[in-house]
């Protein structure tokens, strides 16, 4: 092996060792599907009934109501924002362009606790923020303002950095080209610039939104947490648990995991969709 | 205004076009002032006060009272809690990264290799809380493997190996995220020249593969520490949050935010807020490396 070169075929069948396989497939057994596989198989020994009367009980259907529609409205205004961020960084310079950059990823990094301290705190009807719209009676902490915030402090960087990379690489020659044809500014943005960077814009909102729609740990400190009122879905489970209420926190957790996989499968034709772009 | 845009990145137009027809409306020239002005009123509301507010309200009872919450015992608990979960998951969830970031790109075609990144994936889709709720059902009392850890006096809700668990599943995927579009970009020449030279798949992986990936990689073990340390749902749901005993620096916070003892929520804030400001500075120092090896390389 040592001596010889590889023949042209044997060079083809370079294939790793099967370590990694083997690590891979067990690791991912053991941590992620069996207990996905739990949820599901624990739902089903529920009668079919019982399952559809937790899943659509008052309660959840407005946990659903307050998680989905907040999150969709999050996704959508962090869509807009993120396109006009994406937009700035990309062709205007200005000071601190930088560093504005890089703290954009703060939502990444920073745990959704604290996230969920400080919201309250500036949000809440005497804190920096929260002040200025309450004399208006608009309170924003432990309301579904709140709710709302967290969503959109969490999703906030998923447009922009999945916009930039495209933006980067559109040609500013057709943008040109477009308008010696004599296209104005906003028909160049809206048929030239647009099209292409559509797919990237949808991904950034449905990973936002997929993000938002799960998210406990900022939602649970901002919100009041109470039923009808500003619950959301995850906050439901944990209490659900709380009580010992297995079969309630289940069939809720199974339907959560059947939109995130939804969502993975949307995401993921959303992303095929980009890449044709692409070429 | 469309000409004077232009002139600022030069760099990006080959040739100077004629300035054309002009066509600059006034809102034309305001979209510039307007777009980014815009851009920083939105991302200071929703951004820059909430973390400013974060180390202004840990040091608003001075340094001292920053400090005091060091001497918590319960503070410091959920500190050292916080590492071990960092300790144990950030290392597992590496080699399993680089095993499936390996696999996938050096396979080029298999069957289910698309099923098989959006299996590694879904931990980025699933709620936290839900990820706790299988970890439960599959350990817990009531669960498949309830009655037999609970015959051999094994705890893993409710106790440390459930965190683990737990956190290892929500920060499953950075690694291999990370490594994988590096692997598929550094291609598979320089690892079979080293292969007909007569290096092992061991002496290949560390003196060829690795040093080419290492930025990818530490960025990935970077995303995995941080989302270990600041973990809340999914441990919250599988800890119990006991007090001193299951409680990690996220869950404290928490805790000590509803006892109204804000000095303390606020010192544990700061310090994850710290770890988040580690991230990111490594994150623009990483990128600014492998931009400047791209950029050598085309």
């Amino acid at each position: 092996m040592t001596t010889t070169l590889p023949t042209q075929s044997e060079r083809k069948k370079f294939s790793p060792p099967s370590i990694p396989w083997v690590v891979t497939f067990v690791y991912l057994i053991a941590m992620l599907l069996v207990p996905t596989i739990a949820l599901i198989l624990k739902a089903a020994t529920l009668s079919p009934q019982r399952i559809w009367e937790i899943a659509t009980s008052p309660v959840a259907l407005s946990a659903y109501d307050v998680t989905f529609v907040t999150a969709l409205f999050a996704g959508s205004i962090n869509g807009l924002a993120g396109l006009i961020i994406a937009w700035v960084l990309v062709r205007y310079d200005f000071p601190f362009k930088r560093i504005l950059d890089s703290l954009l990823d703060l939502p990444f990094a920073l745990p959704t606790a604290v996230a969920g301290l400080t919201l309250a705190t500036v949000y809440s009807e005497n804190g920096w923020i929260g002040s200025l719209f309450a004399p208006f009676g608009i309170k924003i902490a432990f309301t579904r303002l709140g709710v709302f915030v967290a969503m959109l402090f969490i999703s906030l960087p998923f447009v922009v950095r999945t916009v930039q990379p495209v933006l980067q690489e559109s040609e500013r020659e057709i943008e040109e080209a477009a308008w010696a044809l004599g296209a104005s500014q906003w028909q160049t943005f809206w048929r030239v610039v647009l099209p292409p960077i559509m797919p990237a814009v949808l991904t950034g909102v449905a990973l936002g939104f997929a993000r938002a729609v799960g998210e406990y740990g900022s939602v649970v400190i901002v919100a009041s947490n109470l039923p009808f009122k500003d619950l959301i879905a995850p906050v439901l489970i944990f209490q659900r648990l709380e009580e010992y209420d297995y079969a309630g926190a289940t069939v809720i957790g199974t339907v959560m995991l059947l939109i995130s996989l939804l969502m993975l499968l949307a995401i993921n034709l959303l992303q095929a969709w980009g890449r044709r772009y692409g070429n | 205004m469309v000409t004077d845009n232009l002139v600022d990145r030069p760099q990006q137009l080959p040739a100077p076009t004629p300035a054309p027809v002009d066509r600059s409306s006034k809102l034309e020239k305001l979209a510039k002032p307007l777009l980014i002005g815009f851009v920083i009123l939105y991302l200071t509301l929703v951004l820059f006060i909430p973390a400013l507010n974060v180390f202004v309200q840990a040091f608003s009872g001075g340094i001292s009272g920053f400090l005091n919450t060091f001497h918590e015992r319960t503070f410091l608990n959920a500190l050292r809690l916080t590492l071990l979960m960092a300790v144990i998951s950030v290392p597992l969830n590496t080699v399993f990264g680089l095993c499936a970031a390996w696999a996938i790109a050096r396979n080029k075609k298999f069957p289910g290799r698309t099923l098989l990144i959006s299996i590694i994936d879904l931990p980025f889709s699933v709620s936290p809380v839900v990820a706790g709720l299988m970890i439960v059902l599959l350990y817990g009392r009531n669960g498949w493997f309830g009655p037999l850890l609970e015959a051999n006096n094994i705890k893993i809700i409710f106790a440390v190996p459930g965190m683990v668990l737990a956190t290892i599943f929500v920060s499953l995927p950075f690694v291999a995220r990370e490594v994988l579009p590096v692997l598929e970009e550094i291609g598979t020449e320089q690892e079979e020249a080293a292969k007909t030279l007569g290096a092992n798949g061991w002496q290949t992986f560390w003196r060829v593969t690795l040093p080419s990936i290492r930025w990818g990689l530490l960025y990935g073990v970077l995303l995995t520490n941080a989302r270990a340390m600041g973990e809340f749902g999914a441990i919250a749901v599988v800890s119990g949050n006991i007090t001193g005993k299951t409680q990690t620096l996220p869950l404290f916070v928490e805790e000590a935010y509803k006892q109204y003892q804000t000095q303390s929520a606020y010192t544990a804030a700061v310090l994850l807020a710290c770890l988040a400001i580690v991230t990111m500075v490594a994150k623009a120092i990483l990128e600014q490396k492998t931009g400047t090896k791209n950029q050598a390389g085309h």
